[in-house]
């Protein structure tokens, strides 16, 4: 067994708006010289540390828990999950 | 005659029940500025209100503290003007760097409502001048990230600076954990600046201006607005008070 760390992104999919994403572009971004920024999404980032035998089987246990306790809510999310160095 | 300002961004939503205390209750010459029209050399002190600035986007405050109006407050603060925030308006003094440390999420992860007691620690502020040390102070908090936070060197400075103005505490002014409502760092409700003219606090003074409004009868709130109404009307006081 070891520990493996995997990062999980929830965001809205892209037909949703996310008016917090452009109040940080327009109001932040935008007015204060950084014109060239095209879009902002703003979502919620978990750092999962699970132990497990290997990547894969982290990775599978992570997956399941973000679908079966619902870390994201699939009408409106997306959901990403990464792996990332302990 | 002075003139002070009651700064208005996008969300803010204390803004009428300031300008109320400063108008009706002190009887200052008050108005409410919009940020796009802000400008420091039209007014003697600003207030920045609670609310809600951007719909709290990114953090709470950082949306309004790199507006340009913020510039002028700036400005303001650097001239010894008196600049008081209150609740939202503390949190975008501390992201616009004015006050130092941050404001985070409640210990509790809940919105707090309630009225809370504060000890004074500090009367040698524009705003706390007519106070006594150890004086109680009946405030209500109302708060979603309201826990004062700084490392352990930020900390040691604003004690050396004598910056904190305000720690929540019991009716006896005890400062215990059990008074502490949403995990702030000892207790920290308010501070100022290093100079004294600028003061932070996540309760609402106006809120506390009148009796009618105090589940306590009580008006404690008011110390805040008046010492900086006498302050402006160049009263009582002298800034060698407590420079």
């Amino acid at each position: 067994m070891g520990v493996y760390m995997l990062e999980v992104v929830v965001e809205n999919k892209s037909a949703a708006k996310d008016p917090e994403g452009e109040t940080i572009m327009r109001e932040l971004m935008h007015r204060n010289g950084f014109e060239t920024v095209r879009k902002v999404r703003t979502g919620k980032y978990l750092r999962i540390e699970v132990e497990a035998e290997n990547k894969e089987k982290a990775r599978e246990i992570v997956f399941k828990m973000c679908n079966d306790l619902r870390i994201f809510n699939p009408v409106i999310h997306v959901c990403s999950i990464r792996e990332a160095d302990v | 005659m002075v003139k002070v300002a009651v700064l208005q961004f996008p969300g803010s939503n204390c803004d009428l029940d300031t300008l109320y205390v400063l108008r009706n209750v002190i009887k200052l010459d008050a108005e409410l500025v919009w940020h796009r029209e802000f400008k420091a050399n039209v007014y003697d002190a600003v207030v920045l209100p609670g609310g809600f600035s951007y719909g709290d986007a990114l953090r709470a405050g950082v949306i309004a503290a790199y507006s340009p109006a913020m510039k002028h407050v700036k400005e303001m603060a650097r001239e010894g003007k008196p600049v008081l925030g209150i609740c939202n308006g503390f949190q975008i003094l501390v992201e616009a760097g004015i006050l130092p440390g941050a404001l985070v999420r409640n210990d509790t992860l809940t919105f707090i409502c309630k009225w809370v007691y504060l000890r004074l620690e500090n009367n040698k502020t524009v705003f706390t001048w007519k106070g006594k040390v150890g004086q109680v102070l009946a405030m209500p908090i109302a708060h979603n990230e309201g826990k004062y936070f700084n490392d352990e060197k930020g900390l040691k400075e604003l004690y050396e600076n004598e910056q904190v103005v305000f720690r929540y505490s019991n009716i006896n002014g005890e400062v215990t954990p059990e008074a502490n409502p949403n995990g702030s760092l000892d207790n920290i409700a308010g501070i100022c600046n290093v100079e004294r003219n600028v003061l932070g606090l996540m309760p609402h003074p106006e809120r506390a201006a009148e009796v009618i409004l105090s589940p306590y009868r009580t008006k404690d709130g008011l110390l805040i607005f008046e010492a900086m109404a006498e302050f402006l009307r160049g009263k009582g006081v002298a800034t060698s008070r407590w420079s």
